[in-house]
C-alpha cells in the first residue's frame, strides 16, 4: 500500500523518531495520549448537569418520534423543496469552482485560500451573509457554497496525486496545466470523484437543513419552531421527512435528470433582493473594523484587538477545544461500539437492517438538531454539545467502518461473534479507523464552535451574540480567531495521521 | 545508417547511479546517445531498463515521446482522445476542452490515418478498457507518434504484439522518429532493426556496441544468471 509506505519513509526522515518495531504500538500510544487529553479536558469543561426532570420531556419526545404529525403538506413540501434546492444548487456552483482550484493546487495562495474558506462553518457563513443580503437565496447558497469549495479543492487535488504518473509522463511537459489535467488527472479520478461528489450532496442537504436555526425557511426551521414549542409529533414528522429524503438519495438522483432539478431548484429558491454592492462595500471596508483602525489609530487598534483576544476568544476557545477534545474520543468509542451491529460479517443477517438504520438515523440527524434536543433534556452546559457530536460523527464513521468490515476477506475457520470482532475486524480496521477519526477532527472542531448558536459556552456564542448586537467588528475578529484554530487542527491532524502510519486512500470529508 | 560521430549529443551520463531506498537501481552508467542513433536496450526484467529510460526522459522531456511499459492509458477516454492528448500542447487550452465535448474534424481526420496505420481503424470510439492488451499497447503506440517528436523512448512498446505486427509497430516508430531508445525483450527484433545495443544486468551495464558486432549466442549470454 502506498500511503502507508510513504509515510513509513516520512516518519524515518523525521529527526529524533526511530521506526518503532510495531506498528500496533505506536496506534495504541496515539490512542492512549488523546484518551489521557481528554481525561483531562473533562475536569476543565463546563459540563454541569442541572437538575431537570429529563424523563418526563423524553418521554413525550420518544411519543413524538413514534406518531409523526404534520397538518399543512404544502409547508413541509416547501422546506423540503428549499431544502433540497439550496443544497442541490450549491453543489452545482461548488464542484467546478472546487476543481478548478484543485488543478492549481500546487500554487500556495490557492491551498490558502480552499483552508481558510472551509474553516470557516456554514453557519458562521450564513450569519455573514445576512447581514448583507438578508434572509435570502443569495445567503443560502453562499453559506453552503463558499465553504464546499474549499473541500472540494482539497479532497480532488488528494485524489489527483493518488493517480498513476504514467499519463501525465506521456503528454507534451509543454502542454498547458488546464489541458493536461482534462485528458489525464481528471478522467482518471472520474469515478471517485462521482462517489465523492455523492457523499457530499448528502452533507449539503445536511448543512441546508440547519441553516434553518439562523432562520432560512429550510426544513431546520420548522425544526426549530417545533420543538420550542413542544409539538414533538410535528418535529417527528420533520425529521422523518429528512431521514426518507437522505436514505433514497440513490434512488432519485440520476445524473440524467440533474438539469430539471437544477431548473426546479431555482424556480423554488426564495426571492432575492438584488444584489446591493454599495452596502456590501462598506461592511467588507469598514463594518467588520474596528473603529480605531478605521481612524488610523493602530496602538488602539491592538489594544481593541488584545482585549477581545484575553477576555473573550481565548477563554471560549479552550472551551471548544475542551468539548472538541471530548467528542472526539467519545465519538470514537460509539463507532467502535456501534459498527458490529450494522456490520453482516460480525453480527449476522438478523441485526444488519436495524443495524443500519439506527446508524442511518445516527449519521443523517444533524449534529445541531441532537444537540437541541439534550439542551432541553440536560439544561444548558457543555453536555449536550458533546454527546451530539460524538452520536453523529460516531454513527457516522461507524457506518464507514462497517462497510469496510463487510469487503474483509473471510475464512471458513475464522472465528465468529465477540472474538471476530475483537481479534480480526477491530485491529484490521483500527488504522482505518483512527485516520477516519483524525479526518472529523477538524469537523468536529467547527461544529463544537457552532453549538454556540444553542447558548452553549463555544465560541459560536460569542460570535452569535457579537451579530445580535451588531459589533460586526468584534464577530469578523472571533471567526477569524476560530478559523485559525481549525486550520491549525487541521495540519496538526495530518502530522499525526503520517506519524502514526495511519492513513487512508479514501477521502473522507 | 551509421551515425556521424560529430552529431549533437541528446544524452549523457557519467558514472552515474541511482539508488531507491536501500535498492541499487543502476551502477556506475557511462552512456552518450546522439542525435539520430537508433538503440535497442536488452537485459531481464528488473535488469534497470524501465529507470534508465525514466532517467533520459528527464533530461529531456520536451522533445521526447514517451511509451511507458503500461502505457498510460486513460480508461475513461476514448482511443481517439487517448491518442489526441499527444499533441495538447498544438492547441489552445480552449480547443482541448471543446475537443472533449465534441471531437474536431482535423485531428479526427489525423487520428482516423493513424489509426488505419496501427491496425485499430474501427476502434477510435472505443474505451481503452474495452480493448485487448495488444491493441491497447497499439493506442499507447499511436499516442507517441502523434506527439510528432524527434525522440522516441519506449519501455517495451510492442511487447504484447504479435511478430508480424511487431514488426510493422517497430518499423512505423523508426521512420517516423530520428532518434529512438527502446527496451525489447525480443532480442531477433533487436539485431534487426537497431544500430546499437545496450545490455543491462543488475544494474550495470554490460555491453554497449554495434548491433552488427553481436550474435543471438552473445544475446542469450546475457540474460543468463
Amino acid at each position: 500500500m502506498r500511503p502507508d509506505s510513504d509515510a513509513l519513509v516520512l516518519l524515518n526522515r523525521l529527526p529524533g523518531v526511530r521506526p518503532a518495531h510495531s506498528s500496533g504500538r505506536r496506534l495504541r500510544r496515539i490512542s492512549l495520549l488523546f484518551i489521557a487529553i481528554a481525561l483531562v479536558c473533562l475536569f476543565l469543561a463546563d459540563l454541569a448537569l442541572y437538575p431537570t426532570d429529563p424523563w418526563r420531556e423524553l418521554g413525550r419526545i420518544g411519543w413524538g418520534f413514534i406518531t409523526p404529525y404534520w397538518a399543512d403538506s404544502s409547508t413541509l413540501l416547501s422546506a423540503l423543496g428549499q431544502t433540497v434546492a439550496f443544497a442541490l444548487l450549491a453543489l452545482i456552483i461548488s464542484i467546478p469552482l472546487g476543481l478548478m482550484l484543485a488543478v492549481f493546487y500546487h500554487w500556495r495562495p490557492v491551498r490558502m485560500l480552499a483552508a481558510a474558506v472551509r474553516s470557516v462553518h456554514e453557519i458562521f457563513w450564513g450569519l455573514l451573509f445576512m447581514q448583507l443580503y438578508g434572509l435570502s437565496a443569495t445567503t443560502g447558497l453562499l453559506a453552503i457554497l463558499i465553504p464546499y469549495t474549499g473541500v472540494f479543492a482539497k479532497v480532488f487535488a488528494e485524489m489527483f496525486d493518488r493517480q498513476a504518473p504514467q499519463p501525465t509522463l506521456a503528454v507534451s511537459p509543454l502542454s498547458s496545466r488546464i489541458s493536461r489535467y482534462a485528458y489525464t488527472l481528471i478522467p482518471q479520478s472520474l469515478g471517485e470523484m462521482r462517489s465523492y461528489c455523492r457523499y457530499r450532496f448528502e452533507c449539503a442537504l445536511r448543512s441546508s437543513a440547519i441553516l434553518g436555526f439562523i432562520g432560512l425557511p429550510t426544513l431546520g426551521f420548522h425544526l426549530e419552531t417545533a420543538f420550542k414549542q413542544g409539538q414533538y409529533s410535528e418535529a417527528a414528522a420533520l425529521l422523518w421527512v429528512f431521514f426518507i429524503l437522505i436514505a433514497s438519495i440513490r434512488f432519485w438522483l440520476r445524473g440524467w435528470l440533474l438539469p430539471v432539478y437544477a431548473a426546479l431548484a431555482i424556480w423554488l429558491l426564495p426571492q432575492s433582493p438584488p444584489l446591493g454592492s454599495s452596502y456590501a462595500w462598506q461592511f467588507i471596508s469598514q463594518d467588520i473594523w474596528p473603529r480605531a483602525l478605521q481612524q488610523g489609530d493602530l496602538a488602539g487598534a491592538a489594544a481593541w484587538y488584545w482585549r477581545e483576544f484575553s477576555q473573550v476568544a481565548w477563554p471560549a476557545l479552550l472551551q471548544t477545544l475542551y468539548l472538541t477534545q471530548i467528542a472526539l474520543v467519545l465519538t470514537g468509542v460509539i463507532a467502535l461500539l456501534c459498527y458490529p451491529l450494522a456490520s453482516q460479517a460480525i453480527s449476522g443477517r438478523a441485526l444488519r437492517w436495524p443495524g443500519r438504520l439506527l446508524l442511518l438515523i445516527m449519521r443523517s440527524t444533524p449534529e445541531i438538531m441532537i444537540a437541541f434536543i439534550l439542551l432541553l433534556l440536560l439544561g444548558p452546559s457543555g453536555l449536550p454539545a458533546v454527546l451530539a457530536l460524538a452520536l453523529h460523527n460516531g454513527g457516522l464513521i461507524a457506518f464507514l467502518l462497517a462497510n469496510h468490515s463487510e469487503q474483509q476477506p473471510q475464512r471458513a475457520d475464522d472465528p465468529k461473534g465477540i472474538n471476530r470482532y475483537l481479534y480480526l475486524h477491530t485491529p484490521r480496521l483500527y488504522p482505518g479507523f483512527l485516520a477516519f477519526l483524525f479526518y472529523r477532527w477538524e469537523v468536529i472542531l467547527r461544529e463544537s464552535a457552532m453549538m454556540g448558536i444553542l447558548g452553549i459556552a463555544t465560541i459560536g456564542f460569542y460570535i452569535d451574540s457579537a451579530f445580535e448586537e451588531i459589533r460586526y467588528d468584534k464577530a469578523f475578529f472571533l471567526i477569524v480567531v476560530a478559523a485559525a484554530l481549525n486550520i491549525l487542527i487541521d495540519s496538526l491532524s495530518r502530522r499525526i495521521r503520517r506519524r502514526a502510519g495511519a492513513d487512508l486512500s479514501a477521502g473522507v470529508g | 545508417m551509421s551515425v556521424n560521430a560529430d552529431a549533437a549529443i541528446l544524452f549523457q551520463l557519467q558514472q552515474f547511479d541511482l539508488t531507491l531506498g536501500k535498492h541499487r537501481v543502476l551502477h556506475n552508467i557511462n552512456l552518450t546517445v546522439r542525435q539520430g542513433e537508433k538503440i535497442a536496450i536488452i537485459g531481464p526484467s528488473g535488469a534497470g531498463k524501465s529507470s534508465l529510460l525514466e532517467v533520459l526522459y528527464r533530461q529531456q522531456p520536451q522533445q521526447i515521446a514517451l511509451c511507458p511499459q503500461q502505457g498510460g492509458l486513460v480508461d475513461m477516454l476514448s482511443v481517439y482522445n487517448n491518442i489526441f492528448m499527444g499533441g495538447l500542447e498544438r492547441h489552445s487550452s480552449v480547443y482541448n476542452l471543446l475537443n472533449l465535448i465534441r471531437s474536431f474534424n482535423t485531428p479526427r481526420a489525423e487520428i482516423q490515418q493513424l489509426c488505419n496505420e496501427l491496425g485499430l481503424e474501427d476502434k477510435l470510439w472505443h474505451s481503452p478498457d474495452r480493448l485487448s492488451g495488444g491493441q491497447r499497447q497499439r493506442v499507447a503506440v499511436g499516442r507517441a507518434l502523434y506527439r510528432q517528436q524527434p525522440v522516441f523512448l519506449g519501455d517495451e512498446p510492442v511487447s504484447a504484439l504479435d511478430p508480424l505486427q511487431a514488426e510493422n509497430i517497430l518499423q512505423l516508430l523508426i521512420n517516423r522518429h530520428n532518434t529512438l531508445l527502446v527496451s525489447l525483450h525480443n532480442r531477433r527484433l533487436a539485431l534487426a532493426h537497431f544500430d546499437r545495443v545496450l545490455a543491462l544486468r543488475a544494474g550495470e551495464l554490460v555491453y554497449d556496441g554495434p548491433a552488427a558486432a553481436l550474435t543471438s549466442n552473445d544475446l542469450d549470454a546475457f540474460y543468463a544468471s
